[in-house]
């Protein structure tokens, strides 16, 4: 599974990477977690508020930081 | 789908989301016996003196602060459930192909109830553009966002009563509108960086999800947690200096700097108040104390919008995709709008 954040750098972005980092290592997911800071990338999702899941090249959640259980939730699904 | 069963609606329907629907009530009664509350406390729980300035003080402070807090509660929670109903995305959509004055008014009031903070202003710009909004219209969203927030009108409300609560909205909302459309009158395209308009934004393939109503209280309560968490400390500051202006300062002290007779205090309010840069939490009490003691309520209002309305950051982050003149007729445009409710106010007042 690949897993974009995208974050123009704020301190939400960098909360919501550490975030799904975390949450990886204690659900034991298999995935490749990259910060998408370059605007062109993150514009070419629609996405217009910061910061965003991406999974797999699907854009999950926008403008806000989900909670654990969403991620979770959002992970798991797949 | 069933609605009740699945494991998904099971996390999303927890009874706990509505616990803090249950606590407006609490609070609103809380709300109104506060004054007795603390009359009762400061004269006949500790005794203090009726006519010195430090019981003033001491009970300005003990009741504006709780107050304050108590309303900025309600109402962020609040404005927190209708802001989950808006988006960036579908205030994009709703803004697309609309004439030039209909949209600077929709933009100026969806600027008000969509979710935005200063660090998403350039996705959120160039979104805009790119769908064709006209840049005027985008300004008139771009000045209100932040000039006109809850917690401005909060605390106006509390300090000053509900008429310069709604004077604030209507003249904010006016400048953001006219600056708007000023600046889209006045063919500022050129002064678009280019890299701008050869970004290709895609469209989001986010699926519409339906929201439970659960999950919006639980928006409403995060807002509270995020805003409260970071301004109450501004308020209990600037409530601090604020009651020991009331107390110890002499009547009309401000009259002479900031009054109606010196027309250039509007000017330099405005001039002091773009660099600075402070939320509305800090600036607001302070200014309370001052309109107390003299100074004119034009000119507290100039001052005001100029802090929270243009800031120095935000012009800086803009400056990515906009070029230095457009920077400076937005500033100056915006500026010339709060002289003039500045001018206004202190003529009609």
């Amino acid at each position: 599974m690949k897993i974009e954040i995208l974050g123009t750098g704020c301190a939400k972005c960098h909360k919501l990477y550490e975030l799904v980092l975390e949450t990886i290592k204690t659900e034991g997911i298999a995935a490749d977690v990259s910060n998408v800071q370059d605007i062109k990338k993150i514009m070419a999702y629609g996405v217009m508020t910061t910061p965003a899941i991406v999974v797999d090249g699907e854009v999950k959640v926008v403008g806000k930081i989900p909670t654990a259980d969403e991620i979770k939730r959002l992970l798991g699904s797949k | 789908m069933d609605d009740c069963c699945s494991t998904k609606a099971g996390v999303r329907h927890s009874p706990f989301n509505y616990i803090p629907l249950l606590l407006i009530p609490f609070f609103i009664t809380i709300y109104f016996y506060l004054e007795r509350g603390v009359d009762f406390l400061v004269y006949a729980v500790l005794g203090l003196d009726r006519s010195s300035h430090l019981t003033e003080s001491i009970r300005f402070f003990l009741y504006d602060t709780p107050k304050v807090l108590l309303l900025l509660t309600v109402i962020v929670f609040v404005v927190g459930i209708i802001r989950s109903y808006f988006s960036p995305e579908k205030t994009r959509k709703a803004l697309e192909g609309k004439p030039l004055f209909v949209g600077n008014v929709m933009a100026a009031c969806l600027g008000i109830v969509t979710p935005f903070c200063s660090c998403s202003a350039i996705p959120l710009f160039i979104g805009f553009v790119e769908s064709g909004i006209p840049l005027g219209v985008t300004f008139s969203f771009l000045i209100a966002a932040p000039m006109i927030n809850e917690v401005a009108l909060v605390l106006l409300f509390g300090l000053f009563g509900w008429r310069t609560a709604l004077l604030y909205l209507a003249t904010g909302l006016s400048i953001a509108i006219i600056s708007g459309w000023v600046i889209g009158k006045l063919k500022v395209e050129r002064f678009v960086e280019q890299w701008v308009y050869e970004m290709k934004a895609g469209d989001i393939r986010m699926p519409e999800e339906q929201v439970a109503f659960g999950d919006r209280i639980q928006a409403g309560y995060t807002a509270v947690v995020d805003i409260v968490s970071a301004v109450w400390i501004y308020i209990v500051i600037g409530i601090a200096v604020g009651a020991a202006v009331h107390g110890y300062v002499p009547e009309n002290f401000m009259a002479s700097i900031m009054g109606k007779a010196a027309w250039w205090s509007v000017p330099l309010s405005v001039l002091i108040g773009v660099p600075l840069y402070s939320n509305a939490a800090g600036i607001i009490p302070i200014l309370q104390a001052l309109l107390e003691k003299g100074a004119s309520l034009g000119t507290a209002l100039a001052f005001m919008m100029s802090v929270i309305g243009l800031s120095l950051p935000e012009m800086i982050i803009l400056r990515k995709v906009i070029k230095l003149p457009l920077i400076v007729i937005f500033l100056s445009v915006v500026a010339t709008g709060i002289m003039i409710v500045g001018f206004l106010f202190n003529w009609i007042y």
